[in-house]
């Protein structure tokens, strides 16, 4: 299985481990995304004023590379680029006439008719690869360690774009299963990490990713599991230094564990907070398995 | 202390923006608080959602100063609970917008920490930039 | 057309004012034969020192155009304003002290996250480079396409006077091509042997003996140069002639009659 793949910036910044161990886990699922050859940020946000429609070109010029290049479906990774594409593409399928006014703007260099589809990663795993398949992958199972799913806002609202269900999402509760891993739940998992205030308002995350680790913590997970480069650097950097701090996996890290693939593929080290120790514990990283 | 409300009559001219730039129909509200109460950034705001809605529609002062819209940033929450099917989201963007060509910038990007500078991912800058700079 | 015929007169408009100046001048020749004189926004004449950006207006379109004044014809009811230059201001870096990470680049210029992907940069570029995307490039830390998509910049500022974001590209592009060029190409083998050379004294007579030569002498030995053979036996590279041709303007008493 061949899909375009727009990466979006933070993959190749904060978030390489992600696509590292993306592109390790859908080599051992035979799926290959193959990276656009020319794209832009997506704008991270969906412009959410009537008038301000410069700011929907950057989405709108993605979707008319994908198109130039040959594409009409394109996956992605992070769970922003993968909203605020969705919701680009419905603007575009919804008034036309505001896809034209914004390329009047920008010399006539941009065509789109909203005929193309963005899926997020989870959605290719879900629907295309299909949840047995993965779990007949796994060769060591996550048995004994205990994940709270995290989803954040961009996977899930608006329910338009959504790739599960708003209140009580299930998919990566559901992939977790497949692998073998114990799911602990709570009320904060779709609840907002706090978001771009890591720039400037950081107390505002600082004061979200502690509510939603305690939680977590208290329902007995040992690690947060998610998908979002942003949450993921605000669970990362902005835990409270005092205290036991929470591994923050992606998910694409635990599918890689359970696949036996070898560790130096899947950026085990490349977070703040230390993911092997726990790893370790569970006895979950040694030597590859031969024949993987 | 005199405040004075508007009850029909001229429509106030922030309302008057606020309702186009967003596309909502602000007087849908029926303050049932909903989205005050799904808020996970409502400790940090100094007037909920919906009492930002219930300002605007009185044409309350001082609206423009308030931190609230500033504070949100577009999870969706109570766009998705919202019985009224009013999208709050984009009121606060409205607010956003019309603050910024009032008054400028809210975030001046080259004047953040060197330090925090050396961290954040693009994902976050280009995010804080595109919700507080014109 | 011969240069020693009269050229027929066309009509341009320079900030402002109107002047009748003969077809087929570039736009800096114009200028100059209009009366004015450029302490400012002239430089090489050839295209390669981007001290002549111009913005200009034609009456079948609503755009604003760019160019560079020493590049381009005058066309016939041109509406321009030369500018010289493009106001920057960069905080200091030292290349030395700088371990490059993904976001070295939006570290020294946040600014780039503001970009929109209008690409109006790309469009107003004289030297046709794709500046969007090494914008593009830079914010997600990928130095060395930066750097190769920037390659020919001559930092002429057009695409900066012309960002809604107010992204300095130019100073982007050149810090992506400073880090790319210390980290990420090899160091060329040649180079220390030489600098040792020169260093030892080994050119010092070639030298004098250039410094002690009439004008005319030099040129006669420019004339004669001879240049490394290329690897595959073709033409002998010349970086002047390929890029100054002998009629490329040096004033414009060089480009008419007067």
């Amino acid at each position: 299985m061949q899909i375009a793949y727009y990466p979006g910036c933070t993959m190749k910044a904060s978030a390489r481990q992600h696509e590292d161990a993306a592109l390790a886990v859908l080599g051992a699922l035979g799926v290959e995304l193959r990276e656009m050859d020319e794209w832009n940020c997506c704008g991270v946000v969906h412009s959410l004023t009537s008038d301000n429609l410069i700011r929907h070109m950057a989405p709108v010029r993605v979707f008319a590379r994908l198109r130039e290049q040959g594409a009409d479906e394109v996956a992605t990774l992070c769970d922003m680029c993968f909203n605020t594409l969705g919701r680009a593409n419905l603007l575009a399928q919804r008034h036309p006439e505001q896809i034209a006014a914004i390329s009047a703007t920008s010399g006539d260099d941009l065509s789109y008719d909203g005929g193309a589809d963005v899926l997020h990663l989870l959605q290719v795993l879900r629907d295309r690869v299909g949840f047995a398949k993965i779990r007949a992958r796994v060769r060591r199972p996550l048995r004994g360690l205990s994940v709270y799913p995290y989803y954040g806002c961009k996977l899930l609202r608006p329910a338009e774009v959504g790739i599960d269900d708003p209140e009580t999402p299930a998919v990566l509760r559901d992939l977790m299963l497949a692998l073998g891993a114990t799911v602990v739940e709570g009320s904060l998992q779709t609840q907002c990490c706090g978001a771009y205030h890591v720039v400037n308002r950081d107390e505002v995350v600082t004061q979200r990713v502690s509510a939603t680790t305690e939680q977590a913590r208290a329902g007995g997970a040992e690690a947060i599991v998610l998908s979002c480069p942003l949450c993921h650097y605000n669970f990362d950097a902005l835990q409270p230094q005092s205290g036991a701090q929470m591994p923050i996996f992606y998910y694409t890290q635990l599918m890689g564990i359970a696949f036996g693939l070898d560790p130096d593929q899947l950026g085990l080290e490349e977070q703040q907070i230390a993911l092997l120790p726990l790893l370790e514990r569970h006895n979950l990283v040694h030597a590859p398995t031969p024949g993987d | 202390m005199t405040i004075t409300m508007r009850a029909g009559g001229e429509a106030d001219e922030l309302l008057r923006k606020v309702e186009t730039l967003s596309g909502q129909n602000l007087a849908g509200c029926y303050q049932c608080g909903t989205c005050a109460a799904s808020c996970p950034l409502r400790g940090s705001m100094d007037l909920g959602p919906d009492a930002i809605i219930r300002h605007l529609r009185f044409g309350l002062p001082d609206v423009l100063d308030r931190q609230s819209f500033w504070v949100c940033v577009g999870c969706d929450g109570c766009v998705e609970r919202c019985p009224r099917d009013i999208d709050i989201a984009r009121i606060m963007g409205a607010l956003r917008q019309i603050s910024i060509q009032e008054n400028g910038d809210h975030l001046v990007v080259a004047q953040l920490p060197a330090a925090a500078l050396r961290k954040l991912p693009p994902i976050a800058l280009v995010a804080s930039m595109r919700r507080n700079t014109g | 057309m011969t240069m020693t015929e009269q050229a027929p007169m066309i009509s341009m408009e320079l900030m402002g004012k109107h002047y009748s100046v003969p077809s087929g001048l570039t736009i800096m020749a114009a200028i100059e034969y209009a009366g004015y004189k450029l302490v400012r926004g002239a430089g090489c004449r050839g295209g390669f020192c981007g001290a002549c950006p111009t913005l200009y207006r034609r009456d079948d379109s609503h755009r604003i155009f760019t160019a560079l004044a020493c590049q381009t014809l005058v066309e016939d009811g041109m509406c321009l304003v030369q500018m010289p230059f493009v106001p920057l201001m960069t905080k200091p870096y030292e290349l030395q002290t700088i371990t490059p990470q993904p976001n070295t680049l939006l570290q020294h210029f946040p600014e780039i996250a503001g970009c929109v992907a209008c690409n109006t940069c790309t469009r107003s570029c004289p030297q046709g480079l794709h500046v969007m995307d090494y914008i593009q490039a830079a914010l997600r830390g990928d130095v060395e396409r930066a750097a190769m998509l920037s390659f020919d910049c001559i930092s002429c500022g057009i695409c900066s006077s012309r960002c809604p974001a107010d992204i300095k590209h130019y100073a982007v592009g050149l810090l992506a091509r400073r880090i790319y060029g210390k980290f990420g190409t090899p160091l060329a083998p040649d180079l220390s042997a030489r600098v040792a050379e020169l260093v030892a004294g080994h050119y010092q007579g070639a030298l004098d003996e250039l410094v002690a030569m009439s004008p005319a002498e030099l040129r006669a030995r420019y004339e004669q140069r001879s240049f490394e053979a290329v690897a595959d036996g073709g033409e002998t590279h010349s970086a002047t002639k390929s890029y100054n041709s002998p009629v490329d303007p040096v004033d414009f008493q060089d480009e008419i009659e007067v």
